[in-house]
């Protein structure tokens, strides 16, 4: 019960730092409906092959503007060495992770439920009508993308050029989780739902989610501490 | 059980040595200032006893715990050169945070307790972005005491305080000294902290030029330590 306190407690306090100020969320969700604008003048929406990709391209925007938020996520300790005050406190390091891979979950979700209507209206596409594993696929990709995005950010919180270092290090990492993302995204915004043939990229996903998971709430001590 | 033991610690940055064999101990009740120039190793020996980095070689024990182990986190407060408070938060919120992860039976009550030690409870509900200096120093030192650590470990808490901060400082030590609390702080000025020390520590080139009882010639001449052992 202490180790779920301490969790919500870091949650808490990221969420409410970051609702005070709106800075990363404002970014993010700017980036990701310009970026949705833009794609929508480059591809015709008219087009079958553009709905054909429409899943692709609404995971390279979820990706980059995530990366935005994941990016402030540690950064965020660093102005007045409040990472020292965690880092000495009495809680695993775990509880830090997961607390703080929460709090970038709930505002990562935050800017892709936003920007998924637009994205129905620009690429011309029901993305309603598997709603429900949509939202699926989306929670599972989100926190893919979160949970190695946070674990990254910890890595990077000390390196001058974080901002870049963060996609070069976690995008090639993601690549499993973001193709099933997309193939799957691509097939229920075309009203195609999850069958047998395509099962196997939602359980790569799971997978996925577990693993690095499982992973960080291990290493996380060893990436802040040394 | 010595509060801080600290036994045959290395430190390296890539290949260069930032601490070389550090043999030192605090007794539960003394104040070890730890004394040297710039770059002498000072900061990176309190923060390897606060655990934020490990040691290459050696062993460091607060209490005979590891300084990673819950138990001994839970008696360490560390002042560093931040704040270690949010801006984005008021004071009374910062201060039930940190109560709320050192898992004090009621954080608020604590926090209301220190705010007003350190002179802050006017402001409590005020965002820590709009504090003075002197304010957020104050805070920071609320922060580090707000759960009764029986170490203090504290880098140039002096440094950069107005008044009103540095007596609010000196009352807290003085108190955590007579309760019996073990204070281990570095520090350029000498005479603000040889009037608290029970013990000095001169770190050279990260080697203990010097380590004993702080006595009548280094309070009376805060330059003694530096004449003798030093590199003059």
């Amino acid at each position: 019960m202490a180790y779920v306190q301490q969790v919500a407690t870091i949650f808490a306090k990221d969420l409410r730092a970051e609702l005070r100020t709106k800075e990363a969320i404002n970014a993010s969700l700017s980036f990701a409906l310009v970026v949705l604008l833009l794609f929508s003048f480059a591809f015709d929406p008219t087009e079958e092959t553009t709905r054909e990709i429409s899943g692709g391209l609404l995971w390279i925007v979820f990706a980059f503007a995530g990366t935005l938020l994941l990016n402030r996520s540690f950064a965020r300790e660093l102005g007045n060495d409040c990472l020292d005050a965690l880092i000495s406190a009495p809680i695993p390091g775990s509880a830090l992770f997961l607390g703080k891979a929460f709090a970038n979950f709930v505002l990562v979700m935050a800017v892709e439920l936003i920007a998924l209507p637009l994205f129905g209206i620009f690429y011309n596409v029901k993305w309603t009508s598997q709603f429900w594993e949509l939202m699926l696929v989306v929670v599972l990709g989100t926190w893919a993308m979160t949970v190695t995005g946070t674990i990254f950010s910890a890595l990077t919180v000390n390196i001058r050029l974080r901002e870049v270092m963060l996609p070069i290090l976690n995008f090639p990492i993601l690549i499993p989780a973001l193709l099933g993302a997309m193939q799957l995204t691509s097939a229920l915004v075309a009203g195609k739902p999850i069958t047998e043939d395509n099962s196997a990229w939602l359980k790569m996903l799971i997978g996925f989610d577990v693993m690095y998971t499982a992973v960080s709430v291990v290493l996380v001590e060893t990436v802040l501490v040394g | 059980m010595n509060a801080v033991g600290v036994e045959g610690v290395w430190k390296f940055y890539g290949d260069y040595p930032a601490l070389r064999n550090v043999n030192l101990q605090a007794e539960p009740g003394a104040c070890l200032a730890l004394i040297g120039r710039n770059g002498a190793g000072k900061t990176t020996l309190l923060r390897t006893i606060a655990g934020f980095a490990r040691p290459g070689k050696g062993k460091i024990a607060i209490f005979g715990d590891s300084p990673r182990d819950t138990r001994a986190r839970r008696k360490m407060g560390y002042i560093g050169h931040g704040i270690s408070v949010y801006d984005e938060l008021s004071a009374m919120e910062n201060l039930v945070l940190y109560g709320k992860l050192y898992a004090l039976p009621d954080p608020k009550k604590s926090a209301l307790e220190w705010l007003q030690r350190t002179g802050l409870e006017r402001v409590k509900d005020g965002l820590v972005r709009e504090f003075s200096r002197g304010m957020r120093q104050r805070l920071a030192v609320a922060r580090a005491f707000l759960h009764e650590p029986k170490v203090l470990l504290l880098d140039e808490p002096f440094t950069a305080l107005d008044d009103r901060a540095i007596a609010v400082l000196q009352t807290v030590l003085r108190e955590a000294l007579a309760e019996g609390k073990t204070i281990v702080m570095s520090t350029h000025q000498l005479r603000e902290a040889l009037e608290l020390a029970t013990h000095v520590a001169l770190l050279n080139r990260g080697q203990v030029a010097f380590h004993g009882p702080c006595t009548p010639e280094m309070v009376s001449d805060p330059g003694w330590v530096y004449a003798r052992y030093g590199e003059g």
